[in-house]
């Protein structure tokens, strides 16, 4: 208060008067904001990179609550652009978050670069071994030994199909039934033809050739690598095989010629333009995201042709972190059994651990939005048929090669052998 | 520019006695100018230059995006890319896009001139209004198009049906898919063209349209013997800088793809730019060929610079006809 003399005229008093407030409240406000975080030790922000809702929400408020001195923090990007950002600042060497999901169609060609990856069994992960299906443990497993991540699900098939336009096309509607309808993925097709014939206006048996060739690929091992490495995609008589059928399919107008997770396909569940689509258990999730309207319209059915993978995920800790030992702790509490039991009660996601796919809590677990059709069972049970596949560095390049192949068919724009022929010559250029 | 700084120089000459003053103020007449400019010419160093330079030196290697351990291997990127069908696939899309989108924008744009120079009620409104789609997000603009042009539930084919035009499939066709991605880029330019525009017209004296009225010119006669001879310049302004914009067409296309993985600009690349054949190798899916992209991207830097020229000589040839 010894300014009080020099102060000249009230407009300065005024002046000086908002300094003091500024400056005050400036210098309070951070005490606040200092004591507040100074609480117990220095609070870590831990940021976790998804591609969509991994369904983790209430798992980060049950980690946060337990150890106090973590913030967690997700962003969720599409999923092309998460893979690419993550490759971008892998390569820069910053940028990436502390734990990073990496999808099964990106994991080969991550894993064979391990020295950007936090070795998950420095971090006692392979005490847990047990716990994935050998598969799913492998398949984050590097040349050289180090164990890149942990397996978050698997994607284990079913079909899920509109038991409402069944009926309206005279087909059996009950699940039992349905499935018993289609064996292999021929009487698969077959089945599609009948549903043509009587089908509702304007609606296709499946919604996109590329879906239901994912799926056949999806049963097959080798696919479109063989176990020495070699990208075999033309001399695969599997590959061929799943190609001859799907062209079969859109030949006979089963197919609606959607691109799978383009707008219009979105528009297509809630509008109900096709009656089938291949369900790998995330894609329940995404139904159910998509067009809530259709709730108990939807069932689902055993896939043709046997168990089979398409998708799952696993959660990396880039090396370029700062908190390594603390991601590595969350991401062995998001791929614990409780935490996978959780998120496949939330979302779907199907749990990559065995003891938890033969456990009651998942094999009784009935979903309501899909007719309370007995989910867990259906998945696990496909899940512990599977056998493995194995993954080259470009798999998710040829599978988009591949979509874009089937989709210049449906749209008219090339003949199969065409486009067949175009097919091979871009797996080339893209491995 | 270049007259003004000289001038301190020539007054400070016929001085005998040159003192240390008068020496550091000729010093600094004749410098200062290059160091009030060089901040841009630092940041164009560090960012224009530099990275000219390093993608031309990863573009002679076989630099993958996780590896950074490359191998030289000369010109072997640009031998395959004069060799590889989808990169001139790209650049015909790039060049057929850029012309259907570039003529109507610029008319477009001289029509709303025109317009915007008339004694319009609301002018500052409409002129505001013009130029409103060059704040709008790129992103948000791409999405809702994509959206306008989508096949079963699109607004266009919604219209189109009621002249008896039935599923447009824009997306899937090479023309379609052109004219929806230069119906966006016209949305997005015009405007700001149009403005440029109204801006040079009103540059133009009056006295040479009372001349043309006194001759008997109507309106149409004095927008094509005055007011478009007069624009010339900024019609080649113009021209030139659409061009640039248009050869690096990346964000609509990329956006307008509904299978968001490849960047493969539709199933049979039907509207994949140069850019995006660059992004496709760089960075979509696992590819992460950065050593050929690096090359994709000089032989497009070549490609501007060799449509840059073309327009120069026309420009040249212009200025010596008028002479």
């Amino acid at each position: 208060v010894q300014i009080k003399p020099t102060i000249r005229s009230p407009r300065h008093r005024l002046r000086l008067l908002i300094a003091i407030l500024v400056v005050g409240g400036v210098v309070a406000t951070s005490l606040v904001a200092g004591t507040a975080s100074g609480s117990g030790k220095d609070k870590i922000t831990l940021r976790v990179s998804l591609f969509g809702d991994f369904g983790y929400h209430d798992l980060y408020k049950q980690y946060e609550a337990t150890h106090p001195n973590i913030d967690i923090k997700e962003d969720i990007q599409s999923y092309a652009d998460h893979h690419a950002n993550l490759a971008k600042n892998l390569a820069v060497g910053s940028g990436a978050d502390d734990i990073e999901a990496i999808e099964v169609g990106f994991i080969a060609q991550f894993k064979s670069h391990p020295n950007y990856f936090v070795d998950m069994n420095k971090y006692g992960a392979k005490k847990l071994q047990k716990r994935w299906l050998p598969w799913k443990w492998s398949q984050s497993l590097a040349r050289n030994g180090v164990q890149i991540g942990l397996g978050t699900d698997v994607g284990s098939l079913g079909i899920c199909y509109r038991r409402d336009l069944f009926k309206q096309a005279g087909l059996p509607s009950g699940r039992a039934a349905v499935s018993k309808l289609w064996p292999t993925w021929q009487k698969f097709m077959a089945v599609g033809k009948r549903f043509q014939a009587h089908a509702p206006h304007g609606v296709s048996f499946f919604d996109a050739g590329s879906n239901v060739f994912n799926a056949m690929i999806g049963q097959q091992n080798p696919a479109y690598y063989s176990r020495s490495g070699k990208v075999i995609v033309g001399s695969n008589p599997a590959v061929k095989r799943a190609w001859a059928l799907t062209m079969q399919g859109i030949k006979a107008h089963e197919s609606a010629g959607f691109a799978a997770f383009s707008n219009d396909w979105n528009t297509g569940f809630k509008n109900g333009t096709f009656a089938t689509v291949t369900c790998p258990a995330w894609m329940m999730g995404y139904i159910q995201g998509q067009a809530p309207n259709t709730a108990g319209k939807w069932d689902i059915a055993a896939v043709p042709g046997g168990g089979g993978n398409w998708g799952g995920s696993f959660l990396t800790v880039p090396k370029q972190g700062s908190h390594q030992a603390e991601a590595a702790d969350l991401v062995k509490f998001l791929t614990s059994p409780a935490a996978e039991k959780y998120v496949f009660k939330q979302t779907g996601n199907l749990p990559s651990q065995p003891a938890l796919l033969k456990s009651p809590a998942v094999k009784r677990f009935k979903n309501p939005f899909f007719n309370n059709a007995p989910v867990g069972n259906i998945f696990a049970t496909s899940a512990l048929k599977l056998k493995p596949q194995i993954l080259g560095p470009h798999h998710g390049d040829i599978q988009t090669a591949a979509s874009n192949a089937i989709q210049r068919v449906e749209q008219h724009k090339q003949t199969p052998a065409q486009s067949w022929k175009q097919f091979l010559k871009d797996v080339k250029a893209v491995t | 520019m270049s007259e003004r700084t000289a001038m301190p120089s020539v007054t400070a000459a016929p001085v005998r006695r040159i003192g240390i003053r008068s020496r550091l103020h000729k010093l600094d007449a004749r410098w200062s100018p290059y160091l009030y400019i060089s901040p841009f010419f630092l940041l164009f160093i560090a960012f224009g230059l530099f990275p000219l330079g390093y993608t031309a030196w990863v573009s002679l290697t076989d630099r993958t995006l996780l590896d950074p351990h490359p191998s030289f291997i000369g010109l072997d990127n640009y031998t395959a890319l004069i060799h590889d069908s989808y990169f001139w696939n790209a650049v015909e899309n790039t060049l057929g896009i850029w012309a259907i989108s570039t003529i109507p924008q610029l008319l477009i744009a001289l029509g709303l001139a025109t317009l915007l120079n008339t004694g319009l009620r609301a002018r500052t409104f409409f002129r505001m209004s013009v130029v409103l789609p060059q704040v709008t997000s790129l992103v948000a603009v791409a999405l809702i198009f994509t959206q306008l042009f989508s096949r079963d539930y699109g607004l266009v084919n919604y219209m189109l049906h009621f002249v008896g035009i039935h599923n447009i499939d824009w997306e899937a066709g090479r023309l379609s898919s052109w004219i929806a991605l230069s119906v966006m880029v016209t949305w997005r330019w015009a405007g700001y063209n149009a403005l440029i525009y109204l801006a040079a017209m009103q540059g133009i004296p009056d006295e040479l349209y009372e001349a043309a009225a006194i001759d008997g010119a109507g309106a149409w006669k004095q927008f094509i013997h005055v007011t478009i001879p007069q624009l010339r310049n900024t019609i080649i302004f113009t021209v030139i800088i659409s061009t640039i914009g248009g050869l690096q067409l990346f964000t609509e296309p990329y956006l307008f793809e509904p299978l968001k993985q490849g960047a493969t600009g539709g199933s049979a690349r039907q509207y994949q730019t140069v850019v995006m054949y660059l992004y496709e190798k760089a960075f979509a899916g696992t590819q992460f060929k950065f050593g050929y992209a690096a090359a994709i991207g000089w032989a497009l830097f070549l490609l501007i610079a060799l449509i840059s020229l073309v327009n120069l000589l026309i420009v040249r040839r212009i200025r010596t006809a008028e002479a």
